[in-house]
């Protein structure tokens, strides 16, 4: 299921769009692993948005790729008009990742003169870490710094080339919940300038709060893709499953209340609305049997749609795919 | 809408740096990230001034004469050699500790080019190799035992470092081949091992003859050879700069390669 966003088409009014990213069907694999499975993603510029999925969902592959530090098998990726590799070279993205990519044996102020140094156009490295409030450890080694000011100093690192595409790997693993507020205030802050942002995280409460737009990801696979509000009200509504030999998708579409439908094999999945007139529906006009009304909450229905296939069956909710 | 336009305007306004994101910023700072491991700047620079003083300053080696100088110039040089190829591929080999520290996947999300941050790496090395090689040379001005030409020494001394670029190159191909944790050690007993195959500290013609004929093949001997020609004067036998391109080929290639992988990362 694809929900389209409200939020993709701000900013495209006025000509030609340009999009923050673009990927069209990515697929990344790793041996026979696919780890990337046919992604397909368009953020428009300005948009805040959270990957959501469990671990091995495809999260980190799919951020690779718009990243340029890994090539996809297959699909075309373009970031604001431009392979990956020229963005990064113009300073139009940058990345906070999750650990590591400090070197422990530099200053913070000379991890952050280093990295200016690299751009064609770079902040200041003193205002930069002033702005990310560790000025008074610009002369700290790396090494002797604590995780939180680690991720602070990625974060001035990140901001250094002024980018239009901020991109944030799990950013606040590990950090405290006073941390992750005072880094997701920070991070609000400068997109109200127009940054793209987008991060990838398993915390659902953290894409609901910070983000204008969720994109779901299981097993390599977009399973939603719409505002948070949109996700929830795709969740409170009920699947109807029925065994309905040789029905098509677009007859499924007509049923009444039907909002998204799926056919596989016999088996009719039909994400309702109103699960009773479809219910009825399908009882007195088709010959559908065994049929079954399955309703879930938000958390089932995030369960469902990211989780693995045993947890999925569980709540056989398998409509949203 | 205005926003949007703005961005299209800043996105084609932008451009990358110049060569590659090269710059002296970086290279001053490589450098002083050197310098500051004390333990690479003290084998690299202090052993060999060390061995030169133990071994060098024989009261014979004075008085015997070796070509244009003596034998103290002689092993002045092969002293200046080693200190010089300890001191690039230290350098060369600290990649591996960016490796497993994420700061060589953290500087692909700049604008520094692969070739602009091999070149950064080596000049870093070649400035270590300098103070090795001065080391070495002031060490064996000041003892005034050694003795050759001016001009000859400067000669020597220039051709040590220079041709300490080769295990520049070595150094890289095993930082990029192994963990961090062992590298440096395990580049200390493998340049031992080369320094004494490559004649460095006994001659090899004090070797057994089946052995000189595999030492003939490391690749410390053919440097070792060249750099000890403008003091010898004995010309430039071909085999010794055949010596030299083969096993920069197969360094310079092997680090070539494993940088591929490193940063293709399938």
């Amino acid at each position: 299921m694809t929900l389209t966003s409200a939020a993709s088409g701000a900013g495209r009014a006025g000509g030609a769009p340009l999009l923050a990213v673009d990927l069209t069907g990515i697929h990344k694999n790793f041996g026979h692993v696919r780890a990337v499975d046919g992604v397909d993603l368009k953020l428009a510029t300005g948009e805040i948005v959270a990957i959501l999925g469990p671990n091995g969902a495809g999260k980190t592959s799919t951020i690779d790729i718009i990243l340029g530090l890994s090539q996809p098998t297959s699909g075309r990726v373009s970031v604001l008009g431009m392979q990956p590799r020229q963005a990064i070279s113009r300073g139009l993205i940058s990345a906070v990742m999750q650990t590591g990519g400090l070197l422990r044996d530099l200053t913070v102020f000379e991890t952050v003169e280093y990295t200016a140094s690299l751009f064609a156009h770079a902040q200041n490295p003193r205002e930069a870490l002033s702005r990310a409030g560790i000025a008074e450890i610009a002369d700290r080694r790396v090494g002797k710094c604590s995780g939180g000011e680690q991720q602070r100093l990625r974060f001035a690192m990140a901001l250094l080339s002024d980018p239009e595409l901020l991109v944030l790997d799990e950013p606040t693993t590990g950090m405290d919940v006073e941390g992750r507020r005072t880094f997701w205030a920070a991070i609000r802050k400068d997109a109200e300038q127009g940054r793209t942002v987008l991060f990838a995280t398993h915390y659902l409460e953290e894409a609901d709060a910070y983000a204008d737009r969720i994109v779901l990801l299981r097993h390599g696979k977009v399973v939603a893709d719409g505002t948070a509000s949109q996700i929830k009200a795709m969740a409170a509504g009920r699947t109807v499953r029925a065994t309905l030999p040789g029905a098509t998708e677009d007859m499924l579409r007509e049923v009444p209340g039907a909002e998204d439908v799926e056919v596989r094999g016999d088996t009719v999945l039909i994400h309702s609305k109103d699960s009773d007139a479809t219910a009825r529906y399908l009882l007195t006009t088709t010959p559908a049997k065994d049929l079954e009304i399955i309703a879930r909450g938000i958390e089932d229905a995030f369960i469902a749609l990211t989780g693995d296939d045993t947890q999925a069956s569980v709540t056989s909710t398998g409509a949203a795919r | 809408m205005t926003t949007t336009r703005a961005i299209a305007a800043d996105v084609s306004a932008r451009r990358a740096p110049a060569f590659g994101g090269f710059n002296l910023t970086a290279l001053k700072l490589e450098i002083r990230r050197l310098t500051r491991n004390r333990r690479t700047v003290i084998i690299a620079i202090v052993v060999p001034v060390v061995f030169f003083l133990l071994f060098g300053l024989n009261k014979a080696y004075d008085s015997l004469p070796s070509g244009h100088g003596n034998v103290a110039a002689f092993v002045m040089i092969s002293l200046a050699l080693y200190g010089a190829v300890l001191a690039t591929s230290f350098a060369g080999a600290m990649v591996s500790i960016e490796r497993s520290q994420g700061w060589s996947r953290q500087l692909r999300l700049t604008p520094l080019s692969p070739a602009a941050y091999i070149s950064i790496k080596i000049l870093t090395a070649l400035v270590l190799g300098f103070c090795s090689v001065a080391a070495v040379n002031i060490a064996g001005i000041l003892t005034h035992k050694a003795s050759m030409p001016v001009s000859l020494w400067i000669a020597s001394a220039f051709s040590v470092w220079i041709g300490s670029l080769l295990f520049a190159a070595f150094g890289l191909f095993l930082g990029y081949l192994l963990p961090a944790e062992n590298v440096l050690q395990l580049l200390g007993l493998i340049l031992a091992l080369l320094s004494f195959a490559g004649g460095l500290f006994i001659p090899i013609s004090q070797f057994a003859v089946g052995v000189r004929d595999v030492a003939k093949w490391t690749p410390l001997y053919g440097l070792n050879q060249l750099v000890h020609t403008p003091l010898l004067g004995n010309g430039v036998d071909w085999t010794w700069v055949v010596n030299v391109l083969a096993w920069l080929a197969i360094f310079a290639g092997g680090a070539m390669w494993r940088m591929r992988k490193d940063t293709a990362r399938g």
